[in-house]
């Protein structure tokens, strides 16, 4: 199923399709969140944001208008 | 005894890796921190005795994830690689890896390598290895990663002597580059680079293209060309991701064959440590705690050394005053100088237990986690989660607090914790808020437990960090400011601190207070000491007119004195500046005397103690018992005929305090970290403005 890290709960995890070239940092990309990499999202901020995910090695916080915009195959 | 020349090595690495401790390590105390030209990023250089005929000179870059830097502190590792004429320019590279995050760490040295300078992995933290259930394969990896690697532990000072050893000979490392970028993403595009700038390798010449904005080495035809290339952002784009993703699938096969973990074995204190330090509640109450045994410390900690340093000045000024033969230089030494150093003296105790707390979070990696805990709400005032620790440090100095907002990566974020960073209570202005407390404010406790003194304080502070927030709101709202935000934090490893590390850091900090503001408070002390000592001719004829009053006869000797110093005040220049702002601080509840005062705060807000100590002409006398505070308390306003110091215009002073612009230093470094006079002229008038405004209705109110 094809969503986006932001809509996965807490302890799911996915693959990385696709990252929208156009609103990413290359610094995500520098930090090992890219396609074909296995993600878990570990823990959401209190208010909802930011998102806390695992990623190829990597324990990294992300803005959810980030996240949207990181397409992935839930596993 | 032959010596060489010393070899400049450059440690590179991402933040959390335990460069830092390497670089103490390799360096001792040999090392000293100074700026990089025009900016505020300190620089730290060290020497190192590599053995018995060779020395190294290391520099330790900011921690970065990447060469294509993405705040100010990481452009500096971009600049000093890039121009071999740079004064840095380093003879080999150390990129420094943490053996947890090897793969994100190789993605640096992939980069570094491509630069084709001589360039060495250290793979630090190796005594983890074990614990972590790690294997590695050294030798495979050297030939993999064409260069030498070499594991250290530089906390517990393991591998040192060999990397040493390898600095030592840089000249047999192979220069080759790591990845291929050509071949891969666009042939013909990178082979027509390569051939336009022959002289250059390949990936040096393609961050010309994506990362530089002007280089110097270059003349005008190849300037030109750079420019074209530059052209086609989204290309350009597309082929840094496409480069990043190449790396990392390279990376990926090396460590294949090279680096195993065995996870079971890892332990899992970051799961457990998260689920209460950033719990929806306990993660907020656990916080709120933390600040409040910062603050609580802060005043405990640092008020007898503060009070030994203040005697310790008097001390020294009242003996200078003895020693030397009076006159203009003696008053200058006693008046100007010694108050002035004693001025930024007072404040280091309380800077440095700051930054000794602030330096312990970051090392544990607490302070990542109250990035994550705040941002959300930051953000609401035009702010990020990384702005929570230049609020926190502005109570101490706004100084080393504006320079922390370097870290944030997003231009107009940054720029609004810039901006309201000033508004939070730092020390200076505690002096100020103590004495008027003291004279407005009655010693009354209410329910029975809290003081109303102090609760006055706390409301203070609180007014403080709101101002700072509801600005940052304004200006969020307000302000057009291009930029993206590029907000992503690691959360690192929670670690036991080092104490050498935290020890530099706070070292560092004062430094950067005592000589970021030192300079321009000694300054100005002596420009107040001299409008304070000179006036036109009614000042040079004051004691013949003094002695011509009629109301004098009656005064003992010292009273005498006194009232003649207080006068000479009057007819001096700083004297005529109170006068003449007098009617537009009327409306505040404020005479000329404390004009004088708001006047001379500007070198720094405590001055204003001071200055009203002379003008109230106390501390001559000390057989006499009268304090500062009872000779202000006792202080008359001849137009009302009411106490100066009332409840009306105590409370307009302090408002006026918490609010005013009144630091010059932190205007200076304003105006050199956003490199324009608008920013800081921007806080000196609104904040005046403000401060104005409110002192004003304040009086009008309680009047």
């Amino acid at each position: 199923m094809s969503t986006s890290i932001a809509n996965l709960k807490v302890g799911e995890q996915g693959v990385i399709k696709e990252i929208s070239l156009e609103n990413i940092p290359l610094s995500l990309l520098e930090m090992g969140c890219m396609p074909g990499e296995n993600v878990e999202l570990l823990q959401i901020a209190p208010l909802k944001d930011p998102l806390y995910i695992r990623v190829n090695g990597s324990h990294l916080a992300i803005r959810k208008e980030i996240a949207d915009q990181i397409l992935i195959t839930k596993i | 005894m032959f010596k060489n020349k010393a070899i400049k090595v450059a440690l590179v690495g991402n933040p959390n890796t335990g460069k830092t401790s390497l670089f103490n390590q390799l360096t001792g105390l040999n090392q000293k921190v100074g700026n990089y030209p025009g900016i505020t990023v300190e620089k730290k250089v060290g020497t190192c005795q590599l053995s018995k005929n060779n020395i190294a000179k290391i520099i330790d870059l900011p921690g970065t994830y990447s060469i294509n830097p993405t705040t100010l502190d990481e452009n500096i590792v971009l600049n000093t690689l890039m121009s071999a004429s740079h004064e840095d320019f380093p003879d080999v590279i150390v990129v420094v890896a943490d053996i947890e995050n090897i793969k994100r760490n190789l993605l640096l040295y992939s980069q570094i390598k491509d630069l084709q300078i001589p360039t060495i992995l250290v793979v630090n933290m190796s005594d983890q290895i074990q614990r972590k259930g790690i294997q590695i394969d050294l030798e495979l990896l050297k030939k993999e990663l064409k260069s030498e690697v070499v594991l250290t532990s530089a906390r517990k000072n393991k591998g040192i002597d060999k990397l040493k050893e390898v600095i030592e000979n840089y000249h047999s490392l192979n220069t080759d580059p790591l990845a291929n970028i050509s071949k891969r993403i666009d042939a013909d595009y990178f082979i027509n680079l390569k051939n336009n700038f022959p002289s250059f390798p390949l990936y040096k010449t393609w961050l010309l293209i994506t990362q530089v904005e002007e280089f110097e080495e270059l003349d005008e035809k190849e300037k030109e060309k750079v420019r074209s290339y530059k052209k086609d952002k989204e290309k350009l784009k597309k082929y840094q991701h496409k480069e990043t993703i190449y790396r990392y699938q390279q990376i990926n096969e090396i460590l294949k064959k090279t680096y195993r973990v065995d996870r079971s074995k890892a332990k899992d204190l970051r799961s457990k440590l998260d689920k209460v330090l950033i719990h929806k509640v306990w993660g907020y109450v656990i916080f709120a705690f933390i600040l409040m045994v910062i603050f609580q410390s802060i005043f405990d900690w640092a008020s007898v050394p503060m009070d030994l340093i203040d005697e310790f000045f008097a001390y020294l000024s009242s003996s200078a005053k003895e020693l030397l033969p009076p006159g203009t230089f003696t008053s200058l030494i006693s008046e100007g100088i010694i108050p002035g150093i004693g001025g930024i003296v007072i404040f280091i105790p309380q800077i440095a237990i700051l930054f000794l707390f602030v330096a312990i979070l970051e090392e544990t990696g607490y302070m990542s986690r109250v990035v994550f805990l705040m941002d959300k709400i930051m953000r609401r005032f035009g702010m990020s989660g990384k702005s929570v620790v230049p609020l926190i440090s502005g109570t101490a100095c706004a100084i080393p607090a504006i320079m922390a907002a370097r870290n944030i990566s997003g231009w107009k974020e940054r720029l609004i914790t810039i901006l309201v960073t000033p508004f939070t209570t730092c020390s200076a202005r505690l002096p100020v808020y103590a004495i008027i407390i003291a004279l407005i404010i009655p010693q009354q406790r209410v329910l029975g437990i809290f003081s109303l003194q102090g609760l006055t304080l706390l409301a203070l502070y609180i007014l403080g960090f709101a101002s700072a927030l509801s600005s940052g709101y304004l200006l969020h709202h307000v302000l057009k400011v291009k930029g993206k935000n590029l907000f992503v934090i690691e959360m690192p490893n929670y670690k036991i601190p080092s104490l050498k590390n935290v020890f530099y850091t706070v070292v560092e900090k004062t430094k950067a207070f005592v000589f970021g503001a030192g300079k321009i408070i000694l300054a100005i002390s002596i420009i107040l000491w001299f409008l304070a000592s000179n006036g036109p001719k009614s000042f040079t004829d004051a004691e013949i007119n003094f002695k011509n009053k009629p109301e004098i006869e009656n005064l003992k000797p010292e009273q005498f004195d006194e009232q003649l110093a207080s006068y000479k005040l009057e007819q001096s220049y700083i004297g005529i500046m109170g006068k003449s702002i007098e009617p537009a601080i009327k409306p505040l509840g404020y005479d000329w005397k404390i004009g004088i005062a708001l006047i001379s705060s500007f070198a720094a807000r405590e001055v204003f103690v001071g200055t009203l100590a002379t003008i109230y002409s106390v501390g001559n006398d000390d057989k006499d018992n009268t304090t500062i505070k009872e000779r202000m308390a006792a202080e008359i306003n001849p137009d009302t005929g009411e106490k100066l110091f009332n409840f009306p215009s105590g409370m307009s002073l302090l408002v006026f305090y918490a609010f005013a612009m009144q630091c010059i230093s932190t205007l200076a470094i304003v105006k050199r970290e956003t490199n324009s006079w608008k920013w800081p002229l921007l806080q000196l008038f609104g904040m005046g403005a403000l401060a104005y405004v409110a002192s004003f209705l304040t009086y009008t109110v309680l009047t």
